[in-house]
This record gives structure tokens, sequence and C-alpha cells, in this order.
């Protein structure tokens, strides 16, 4: 574990200057793109990703048709330009999976039972790439079907944590994700308390695993501020929360 | 039971808790009552109610929509009504029971391009949208100009009893059709539409601004537009 030491000072100040428990300064916008019926779009660290989502629809070709439920499809997609050097554009294996698992991460929070007999597409397209894609691509994609105006259950909010040593952090960027010795991307669904994905890879102890996990969600809570706030300034104009109660007379 | 007023909620907020009568967009979970969609939540006597802020035009029985004629086969016309699912005019409830594709030219009726104001005759989830121009103001438009505006702000435009949609017609001089798929025939002189259509995209921008009647009113000005 060469590179290990570098990753995180005696002080416990990882490369880009934060604490084991800090996450990248992240931006949301929500309704970015004029074509789309639902669109989003981040920046996490590094990483700017956008989000569009297409239909409910027909389905092409027919055979794929589900007769009860909503055929939801997705792709994450990364940029040529992506990365420092010239991905080739074609969908890698590891994108192919990635498209798998984010699909997998939404479908439980769209209610795919209103919408028979359609598609719905969700499109992840990574502008640049840092570490943590998918849960960034899955925190951007929830709000474009937000957007869209499909019926969710509930949002849905990535953040992956990781290991650097035997010290659990989160948010890994793309050094720690390659250097480090764990990565651990969650999704949940913050008001349900549900799990949608979890990916491990790495050797931890159950201690470090029950600390990282844990870590993801809190982290993942934190997010999900963000997701409401950006949710709230495109279609409410950004002002407070204004419920009037009023006590009936009775 | 306390009453909730234009509560904004995005999917997965609770919009109450206890025991109400519930429209689309909720979940009901136990206890409480979620929305599904982002929107303003209002709790009232009559239930909980749900107006979304976005989506797609799903087709309910009874509605009247406009639509485009986007083919035509051997028994109706397969119509566009700006909605995941085409509607289908069976020919049957155009030329009647006696209908036969030897003897009834269907293209002499209505062709491809034509726009049709029709109604919802049937529609449940295992089927396609079935559609009717049986009734008065039914059938082929002949001109107009057309207007799409997302279906979720369609009772906007419309108004509490149709006010919105008579204050700008009457401003304007237009004749103003509105479909509940959201898409909108404007007819009337050339001045007449543009400040029509203009005051649409106005109601579509502000769909909940408060006192939004008085701001339309203010930006189509006093005198009447373009008509005599």
């Amino acid at each position: 574990m060469a590179g290990t030491k570098k990753l995180i000072d005696e002080n416990g100040i990882r490369l880009d200057g934060r604490k084991w428990n800090e996450l990248r300064p992240i931006k949301l916008q929500v309704g970015v793109m004029k074509n789309a019926d639902g669109s989003a779009y981040i920046e996490w660290g590094k990483n700017k990703i956008m989000a569009a989502v297409y239909g409910p629809k027909e389905v092409h070709p027919k055979h794929q048709v589900l007769p009860d439920r909503a055929l939801l499809r997705c792709r994450y997609h990364m940029a040529p330009f992506s990365v420092d050097e010239r991905k080739n554009p074609a969908p890698s294996r590891r994108e192919i999976e990635i498209s798998k698992v984010i699909r997998e991460a939404l479908v439980s929070a769209v209610i795919v039972e209103d919408y028979p007999r359609t598609a719905i597409e969700v499109w992840v397209e990574v502008l640049q790439s840092d570490g943590g894609s998918r849960v960034a691509g899955i925190t951007a994609a929830s709000l474009a079907l937000a957007d869209a105006g499909i019926n969710m259950r509930d949002l849905v909010v990535g953040c992956s944590c990781g290991l650097i040593g035997e010290q659990v952090v989160s948010d890994l960027d793309d050094t720690e994700d390659k250097e480090g010795n764990g990565d651990m991307p969650v999704a949940i669904m913050p008001n349900l308390g549900l799990v949608s994905l979890l990916q491990v890879d790495g050797v931890y102890t159950r201690e470090n695993f029950q600390k990282a996990f844990e870590l993801a969600i809190e982290k993942g809570k934190q997010i999900y501020q963000m997701q409401r706030e950006a949710l709230t300034t495109r279609f409410f104009g950004g002002e407070a929360q204004s419920t009037e109660v009023e006590e009936a007379a009775e | 039971m306390p009453m909730i007023q234009r509560k904004q909620v995005i999917p997965g907020d609770v919009v109450a808790k206890g025991n109400y009568r519930y429209g689309s967009y909720i979940e009901k979970r136990g206890e409480e009552y979620v929305a599904l969609r982002v929107g303003l939540a209002e709790v009232g006597r009559d239930g909980i109610k749900l107006n979304p802020f976005t989506g797609p035009y799903l087709p309910r029985t009874d509605d009247e929509v406009i639509g485009k004629v986007v083919d035509i086969n051997g028994f109706g016309w397969v119509i566009d009504i700006n909605s995941c699912f085409d509607g289908f005019l069976p020919a049957s409830f155009v030329f009647g029971r006696d209908f036969s594709p030897a003897t009834h030219d269907l293209s002499s009726k209505f062709r491809v391009g034509d726009i049709l104001g029709a109604r919802i005759e049937s529609y449940e989830r295992s089927r396609d949208p079935q559609l009717s121009i049986r009734g008065e103001g039914y059938g082929k438009i002949s001109s107009g100009e057309i207007v799409k505006i997302s279906p979720t702000k369609v009772p906007r435009v419309i108004g509490r009893r149709g006010t919105m949609i008579n204050l700008i017609s009457e401003k304007t001089g237009c004749d103003i059709r509105v479909g509940q798929n959201g898409v909108i025939v404007v007819d009337g002189s050339p001045d007449g539409i543009v400040e029509a259509i203009k005051a649409i995209r106005l109601v579509e921008a502000e769909t909940h601004a408060p006192d939004l009647m008085s701001k339309v009113e203010a930006a189509l000005g006093g005198g009447v537009v373009g008509g005599n």
C-alpha cells in the first residue's frame, strides 16, 4: 500500500484538504434542458454530469412492451473528453454495468405501475469525471425524474464511502478511488429509509463496513437536503416553505 | 381537523397524517399521506388534493382533447393527443353503425394532418384511449393557431369556472379552445391571436402567482385588442 500514506496525512487531512467525513462541494440544478421532459445538472467535486428524462412514451421495439408497467431504460455514458485520456465513446463493460445499477437504484422509487405499456428513458451523461460518478448520476437522475413529473415514492440520493488504509472516509475522489483500499457506493431513499444500491469493493472489517455504510447514509441525507433545495428553487422560486396551517372552525 | 393550504411538496414528502380522502398523486402509507409529485398540496374538508407542477398527459374518460390525425387505417383514425398513448377514433363513430370499409372512404372525412376536437370515450390501462366526436363542437377544427402548454397548467388557463379563458377571449376577441391534453387552438384576428398567445404564455409562466387574473388583465390592457 504505497499510496496510502500520501492520501491522508498524520493530521487526518486528505489530499484535497478534507477531513475523513467531509463531502466535496456539490452544486445541483434542475430543469436545464429545454427539449427533455425533465433534466438536472450536478457538479460534485470535479464531476460534471447531466441527466435527462424522456417519457413516458411509446415503447420501441414493440416486443419489449410491459403490459402492466413502464419500462425504465437507463444509459450511463462518459463523454470522450470526460477523462484525461480520450475515452472510446462506445459503451464499455463498466458503463453498461453502471447503467444497470443506476436503473435498479431508480426503479424502486419510480411508480412504474402508473404508466403501463410505456417507456421512461433516463440518460446520464458524464461530461467531466471524478470519483463517485455513479452516485452523482443517480442523484441527478432522480431530480430529472421529479422534474419530468413522473410519480415517485421518494427521491433517490447516492453517496459513496470507502477505505484509505484502515480509515473509513466519505465521498472518495478519483485518486482515492484508485489508490485507496475500498469503495462503497450507496443509494438511499431517505424518506422511506430504504437502500436501493449497495456496492462494495475492498476488504472491510465488520466494524469498518458498518461505519462506512452508516456514514454513507448520513452523508446521503445531507445531499438530500441539497436535492430538496434544488427542486424548491426550480419550482417555488427558492422561497421558504410557506405553509399556512389554520385550525378549522369546528 | 387542521387545514393546510398551498403546501409545497416534492416526491416523498408527508402531506398530512390522519384519516382523509385523497386524490391522485398521493399515496397512503399507514397513517401518512405522501406526495408523489412536485406541487402544491391542499388539505381541506373534502380531503387531500395535490396540484402537480409538471407531468405528462394521461387520458381520462370524458376529457375534451385536441389532437392531430397521424394515420388512417381500415377502421378509423389514429390521433396524436399529446400523450404517451395514441387516440383511436373508430370510423363507426363517424359514419354510423352501418359503416363498412368497402363503401365508406375515411379520408373523405378526415385526412392525415387534420386537427380534431374530440372527447375521450373510454380509456383503461390495458388499451389505448378511444375517441369520439359525438356532441356539439367536436370534429375538425379548420382554422386557428395551435399553442401547446404543459397539461398540468390547463386548469389555470381555464380558470375557476372558465373565468381566465373568458377574460382572454373577451379582451382579444378570439375564440379559444383548450384541450385537457395541453393543446390550445386560438382563432381570431391576427393581432388578437398574438395577444391571446402572449396571455396564455403568461399564465403558463406564472401559473401559481397569486392574483393571476389581474396580472393577465393588466398585460392585455384595458381596451379591446384587435377586435371590433
